[in-house]
């Protein structure tokens, strides 16, 4: 099983560049943090407010993150011309790019999961809304990367490619935020939310099958 | 174009880079155990002609063949290997590291990790990381990874850069053993090389 190697070289290889550029890492986890943070010392004393607005804020301090931290997905790659070497090999293309998005949401997207039930709290989420709030970001924020990794693919060429990756990107968010924003506020107000929580799933799965490809064309043509 | 013993064959190539045209209707055939030496001022379009080779850029016109089959369609990628001016080394990675990845998405070469690293003289080096390297021997390390991967084809360019007179003889040495083993070289070079009684083509870009 060479293709599978491959694959867990790839994923491996990146956990290790992560762990050993951890400073680079946390950025994003501490944007997220401190947005949401600052939220409550910016309205003041309004707890009503704050719990109406809290699965909000949540996704989207959890979306700025991710578009944060995108850019770190192929640009020392690039830079340093492992990605030419990446898309030499004999293996297809998208299953390793698809290895190296798994890798960057383990990094980026898990640690936002790990520390939002506190957020949560923090903002005065009701106790009972926060699975679904787990489960939306669960499912949610792998699509953020594997989306993410599109737009990243076809500017990683681009000297100042910051501004078109957002716009290029967020528009692709949207359903994202919009479903998983709706799931949670529906939950704190304990209405059944199996719709929102379905249609995240399929936004998944048709992310997880169909975005590797154009991944992996982009990213050829932006090494020509 | 039935002759079974060209391996990699260029046809009709042409490349226009910003309304410039730097080669057209190039042709040229390699066989195994031949070399082919791009030569030419800089600018002149021979790495440009390598990216083509390697499938990283579309040729303006033409093709190129592996075995008869335009690359895309063949086992090419299986078969060939890249230097190119990137060097493709993770720095934060240890020199092991850097090979064990580039092995597993290749296929295991002549030479083990171990052998490989003893023959371009970075043995006892596995566990730097890549950063502390000087840029010899991170050249070393790169084409140290020509050795652990299986392949018939390796295209290098400029693979003398940074390198010592050592290194230099080295290499060469290398390059005349992968053709004696029947391999094929495409490179670019500034330096003469010496590859004793290895058949070298010379294409001349101007």
């Amino acid at each position: 099983m060479t293709l599978t190697r491959a694959f867990l070289a790839i994923l491996r290889r990146d956990l290790v560049l992560a762990f050993r550029r951890r400073a680079e890492m946390i950025n994003p986890l501490l944007f997220f943090v401190l947005v949401i943070t600052l939220f409550p010392l910016g309205i003041g004393a309004q707890p009503h407010l704050l719990q109406a607005i809290a699965p909000g804020v949540i996704w989207v301090a959890a979306l700025l993150a991710a578009m944060l931290s995108l850019d770190s997905l192929f640009r020392s790659d690039f830079d340093d011309g492992s990605l030419e070497q990446m898309l030499l090999s004999p293996h297809p293309a998208s299953l390793l790019v698809l290895a190296k998005v798994i890798a960057h949401w383990l990094v980026t997207g898990l640690p936002l999961l790990l520390v939002a039930p506190l957020l949560a709290v923090f903002l005065g989420l009701p106790s009972h809304a926060l699975g679904v709030l787990l489960l939306t970001l669960l499912l949610g924020t792998p699509v953020l990367s594997l989306i993410g990794a599109i737009g990243v693919a076809l500017t990683v060429g681009l000297r100042r490619g910051g501004m078109i990756l957002s716009l290029l990107v967020l528009p692709l968010y949207v359903p994202v935020l919009i479903f998983a924003g709706n799931a949670v506020q529906m939950a704190a107000g304990g209405l059944p939310v199996d719709a929102q929580i379905s249609i995240l799933l399929s936004i998944l799965l048709l992310a997880l099958v169909l975005a590797p490809w154009p991944t992996a064309a982009a990213l050829k043509m932006s090494i020509n | 174009m039935t002759d079974k013993s060209i391996v990699l064959a260029g046809v009709d190539l042409s490349c226009i880079r910003d309304d410039r045209v730097l080669f057209e209707e190039l042709n040229f055939t390699l066989h195994a155990g031949q070399v082919l030496l791009l030569e030419g001022k800089n600018g002149s379009g021979k790495t440009s002609l390598l990216r083509i080779l390697c499938g990283f850029r579309e040729a303006d016109a033409g093709q190129v063949l592996w075995l008869g089959e335009p690359i895309d369609d063949s086992r090419y990628y299986a078969d060939m290997a890249y230097v190119g001016h990137l060097d493709g080394i993770k720095k934060e990675l240890t020199v092991l590291e850097n090979l064990n990845v580039s092995l597993a998405l290749g296929r295991p070469g002549r030479f083990s990790i171990d052998e490989a690293l003893v023959r371009v003289h970075l043995n006892g080096y596995d566990d730097v990381p890549a950063q502390s390297l000087s840029a010899g021997q991170k050249r070393r390390l790169s084409l140290a990874r020509l050795l652990t991967t299986g392949n018939r084809l390796w295209i290098l360019d400029e693979p003398f850069t940074s390198l010592d007179r050592a290194g230099i003889a080295l290499i060469e040495s290398l390059m005349r053993e992968h053709c004696a083993d029947g391999g094929m070289i495409v490179l670019t070079s500034h330096h003469d090389i010496d590859l004793h009684d290895a058949v070298v083509q010379r294409i001349h870009l101007s």
